[in-house]
């Protein structure tokens, strides 16, 4: 088997569905908690998730480096993402662009990923976090920019102590990792401007 | 006043959809997420040369360029209006590279491009604001150089810009800043709005819509989510106050627009009207009339019984933009009697 056949293809029309993909992710990180969706019809890589893989495609390449666990970067999504983006994959979750990690996996923690700088706050890691469920799952609140009063998210799966990373994160700001939830071919957005209320 | 390397319409395009490569879309689109994520602050881009004049926004179209899909209608403003030479360009700039569908209408765009206005009507969830902006640095009259600037927005340092307002309140009784009226937003970072009046500035606050800033020039980026905290920098013995006029507006009789004075003949009569057409044009189509309705329709100015006064030509009130038509003899900016007085000049003293 050739690596050619282990690559599954990308965007069919990649002008248009990463057009439409990034719309869903502008509202995902600029109405934090509102469930989106990605309309792209792909057929991702094992271990990737639609919305993990189109979200990728559609900002991912050559300048951004990518951290994928080491399963996944040693595998089939690995190989798709430096065929379809061109990008490289680094083993310091600090020197990613993008990252995707199982939320229900133990390591690495948000804090290992870059927040940033004082002076460039935008250099930080986007941090995709792929999840058993967006629904279901044990409730939290948000409010911030993007959230009228408050919204209320439960996703599924996500390892213990996971909301408490996010408020940590959140602590840093204007610094610390955006964070995106995904699930089939949906997404939420958690910029680092969300607040995070208690779980109930 | 034309775009320039644009293509016959009948030529094969030789550009991307939208003009930009790809490439360049993702590099902007990446600048888009981390300024939503954090509201206010200025991310840096790599800002592509566009096929048209500077001082055209291309800030704004590249961020328009990078956003634009097949659903989405959109609507560009100069100045408020339409039907000004710049707007009515850059509509077909991507009427032609995006086969893009617009309109004038405020309640139908899904993006609206602006440079000087924020629409009249409210806007909705889902519609998304372009902004295009010449100067991005708020700070940048206060400290020259990049580098000090970007440490006093890292620190939250803004006490320079404090005591700047301050100086003014001082010195003429109050803050003399008409546009461009500096903004806290999400408590953290101070922005530039873009040269709008401050009579926009609460418009930007907890908005329903996204907003998004662009600066070709000056190579920046940055975003007011929806439901974003957005405060006008003032004091407590002295709080922010928008412009206000003493008279309503003289074709459609609206006492809550922002109001432009135009010159209605060669005798020097002059009337106040909404400086957003669309507005202004919805109003009277609705039956609204101001006092000055009937000169203006008598001196063939407006033609208040056309359900779509700006498809007739010539007749709505000309709006050209004095920056880039050069000396426009229907809009006077100059502080006239009647006027609000801190409705003056566009000369900025901060
Ligand atoms: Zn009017």
């Amino acid at each position: 088997m050739t690596a050619q056949d282990m690559i599954s293809p990308g965007f069919s029309d990649p002008v248009f569905q990463s057009q439409a993909a990034f719309r869903a992710l502008l509202a995902a990180l600029s109405e934090p908690g509102t469930g989106q969706r990605v309309a792209a019809e792909i057929a991702p890589p094992e271990g990737l998730a639609s919305a993990t893989a189109t979200a990728l495609l559609t900002l991912a390449d050559y300048e951004t480096p990518v951290w994928l666990p080491a399963a996944l970067r040693d595998g089939a999504a690995g190989a798709w993402l430096r065929f379809h983006c061109g990008a490289t994959l680094v083993d310091d979750p600090a020197e990613a662009a993008f990252a995707v990690i199982d939320g229900a996996a133990d390591a690495p923690k948000l804090s290992a990923f870059n927040p940033g700088t004082d002076q460039f706050p935008d250099r930080s890691t986007t941090v995709i976090v792929q999840v058993a469920g967006l629904e279901g799952g044990a409730a939290f609140t948000l409010s911030g920019p993007g959230v009228p009063g408050n919204r209320r998210i439960a996703p599924q799966g996500l390892r213990p102590g996971f909301t408490a990373e996010l408020r940590e994160n959140g602590a840093l700001y204007p610094l610390g990792v955006d964070v995106v939830l995904t699930h089939g071919d949906g997404l939420i957005g958690l910029p680092r401007s969300t607040r995070i209320g208690e779980a109930r | 006043m034309t775009l320039h390397q644009m293509p016959a319409e009948d030529a094969k395009p030789a550009y991307n959809y939208a003009y930009l490569d790809e490439q360049t879309k993702r590099m902007i689109r990446r600048a888009l997420l981390k300024a939503v994520a954090v509201p206010g602050y200025q991310v840096p881009f790599g800002s592509r040369e566009m096929p048209l004049a500077r001082g055209w926004g291309t800030g704004g179209i590249q961020i328009t360029a990078a956003i634009i899909g097949p659903a989405d209608t959109l609507k560009v403003i100069d100045q408020g209006a339409d039907d000004t030479t710049n707007a009515v360009s850059i509509r077909k700039f991507f009427e032609r590279t995006a086969n893009a569908r617009t309109s004038e209408a405020t309640e139908e765009a899904t993006i609206i491009q602006t440079r000087h206005r924020i629409p009249e009507a409210p806007l909705k969830p889902g519609q998304v604001m372009v902004y295009q902006v010449p100067m991005p640095e708020p700070l940048r009259r206060l400290e020259p150089r990049e580098a000090e600037t970007r440490k006093m927005h890292a620190w939250a340092e803004y006490g320079l810009m404090q005591v700047k307002l301050y100086e003014d309140i001082a010195r003429y009784g109050e803050i003399t800043k008409t546009y461009d009226y500096p903004v806290l937003v999400n408590d953290r970072y101070v922005m530039a709005p873009s040269p709008i009046p401050k009579f926009d500035n609460p418009k930007m606050h907890m908005s329903p819509s996204l907003q998004l800033f662009g600066a070709g020039r000056e190579k920046r980026i940055y975003a007011l989510p929806p439901y974003t905290s957005v405060k006008s920098l003032d004091f407590e013995d002295h709080p922010f106050r928008i412009q206000s006029w003493s008279q309503p507006c003289g074709l459609c009789g609206a006492a809550d627009s922002y109001l432009d004075e135009v010159v209605i003949d060669d005798r020097g009569g002059r009337m106040f009207v909404c400086s957003d057409s669309h507005y202004c044009e919805t109003r009277r189509a609705q039956g609204h009339r101001g006092t000055m309705l009937g000169d203006a329709a008598a001196s063939g100015l407006v033609q208040p019984s056309s359900p779509h006064p700006e498809e007739a030509a010539g007749a709505a009130v000309s709006k050209d933009d004095p920056v880039v038509s050069g000396a426009s003899t229907s809009i006077l900016r100059d502080a006239p009697d009647g006027a609000p007085q801190d409705e003056g000049s566009r000369e900025q003293r901060m």
